[in-house]
């Protein structure tokens, strides 16, 4: 068995991104995660309520799971090789295979099988991204992007966590990059993100996604104060830990977003987008306010609140979007 | 988010990890920085911890009086509804409920009661004995 290779761990604020990012760094491409985050095109708002998690409807503040993997492999011309197994004892063979011949790799998983979680972070989510870069004996050497330190884990639980069933279950998928375009046109690239991004959250077709999705719920949230007090907190709570997943610091990847932004006008020289990152700023710390207030709401057990100044809330973080995505339009390419 | 406003509340839910965010320096300069939780993540965790903890508890009643199986109460120990629970173990929504009633969870077979048991973290024994005393 190979000594380990050496593998500069590094902390990121969100897993796919953080993998991408690492993975790419590790082959020599140098890019911040907020760039790759940006050009893969990862921020977006989606309120699905026929889709339920725990009997509450997702809300997503990022694009879906593998995004930023697929948005990477097209739009930075990197070439991704991708596995998905129904055979756990073959997905097996071949990490250890891999692993053993210095190849570092990005994995799915599920953080209830992972034991280094915290033990109140540990629910049913199939789509945690990290990278295992070697192995000793019976254990996995495993750099989470979303912690301080690496890891290990014991090949069984790493089974469990790459072959956990359910919604978005992970088959056992592993991906790294084997070739990196030298070719790419970087601004040209980021541009064009650009471009997407702002077209589908003032235009998108359905009522749920975007600006459009932004003011759906807060009209959802106007309506709890006909309902049961319990439920419209355990709403309010659901909407919060959607927007407080991993790395958004309550912004719900605004601030990431921004950071995208200010790096990109430093890249092409623009003033402009330099003030578009300012303004996202703005709107993450208004999605705080908004997640302050509800959690406010959670707490006081006896004491009303009122969903109306919730839902008022949110409305701003619309406009204050609509205002970012309406200024990025107006700029000449 | 300006990098001196990152909440650091030190939330019982890291566990005394820390997280990685981005937040503006003193001259709006982004920047890649830590924050050991906020207090508004930690009430909304807690509040659906606490909301499985009371199902839970509910639970292990009903299985005292022998009006639920055991798989109810682990359902709810482990943060799940019985949608979640069904998807997780590769079975339909309604088999799952059905395994709620007891004279149907004494039946179960040996290889069902395992994997239940392997998703629950618990052996066998203590999920086919468990009385409802927690």
């Amino acid at each position: 068995m190979a000594e380990p290779k050496t593998f500069k761990h590094q902390q990121y604020a969100h897993c796919e991104s953080g993998v991408v990012t690492a993975l790419l760094n590790h082959r020599g491409l140098d890019l911040s995660e907020p760039m790759v985050f940006g050009i893969a095109g990862g921020l977006t708002f989606a309120y699905l309520p026929f889709i339920k998690i725990t009997n509450m409807p997702v809300v997503a503040y990022r694009m879906f799971p593998g995004a930023i993997i697929r948005g990477t492999a097209k739009n930075l011309g990197v070439r991704f090789e991708t596995r998905r197994y129904s055979d756990p004892q073959r997905a097996f063979a071949e990490l250890c295979a891999l692993v053993d011949d210095g190849q570092c790799v990005g994995l799915q998983t599920s953080v209830y099988w992972l034991p280094y979680f915290p033990a109140e972070m540990r629910f049913q989510f199939n789509s945690h991204n990290l990278i295992v870069y070697g192995r000793v004996a019976e254990e996995f050497l495993v750099s989470d992007p979303v912690f301080e330190q690496v890891v290990r884990v014991k090949a069984e639980d790493l089974q469990n966590a790459r072959f956990a069933r359910g919604a978005l279950a992970p088959k056992g998928f592993l991906y790294y990059p084997i070739r990196i375009s030298t070719q790419i046109d970087r601004s040209e690239v980021i541009r064009k993100a650009i471009r997407k991004t702002v077209r589908m959250m003032l235009y998108a077709p359905l009522p749920f996604i975007g600006i459009k999705g932004i003011e759906y719920m807060a009209r959802r949230i106007e309506k709890l104060k006909n309902g049961d007090p319990r439920y419209a907190r355990l709403y309010l709570g659901h909407i919060v830990r959607m927007q407080e997943e991993i790395g958004t610091g309550g912004g719900g990847f605004r601030f990431m977003y921004a950071a995208f932004l200010q790096e990109a006008s430093r890249l092409l020289s623009s003033v402009p987008l330099e003030e578009a990152s300012r303004l996202m700023t703005e709107a993450g710390d208004r999605w705080r306010l908004f997640a302050l207030a509800c959690a406010r709401a959670c707490k006081g057990k006896t004491v009303d609140f009122d969903p109306e100044k919730i839902a008022m809330l949110l409305r701003e973080c619309a406009i204050q979007e609509k205002r970012v995505y309406t200024f990025l339009k107006s700029l000449k390419r | 988010m300006k990098i001196s406003e990152v909440p650091q509340d030190a939330i019982k839910t890291m566990a005394g990890e820390k997280k990685a965010l981005y937040a503006v320096d003193h001259q709006g300069e982004y920047a890649r920085t830590v924050t050991r939780g906020w207090e508004a993540e930690e009430i909304v965790l807690t509040q659906v911890i606490e909301d499985f903890e009371v199902k839970a508890k509910l639970a292990a009643d009903r299985v005292r009086r022998g009006e639920t199986s055991p798989i109810e109460y682990f359902m709810n120990k482990k943060w799940m509804d019985s949608l979640t629970l069904a998807q997780a173990m590769g079975l339909f929504h309604w088999q799952v409920k059905r395994h709620f009633r007891v004279s149907v969870f004494k039946k179960l077979k040996k290889r069902t009661l395992t994997e239940y048991a392997r998703l629950f973290g618990v052996s066998v024994e203590r999920l086919k004995n468990f009385s409802g005393e927690e």
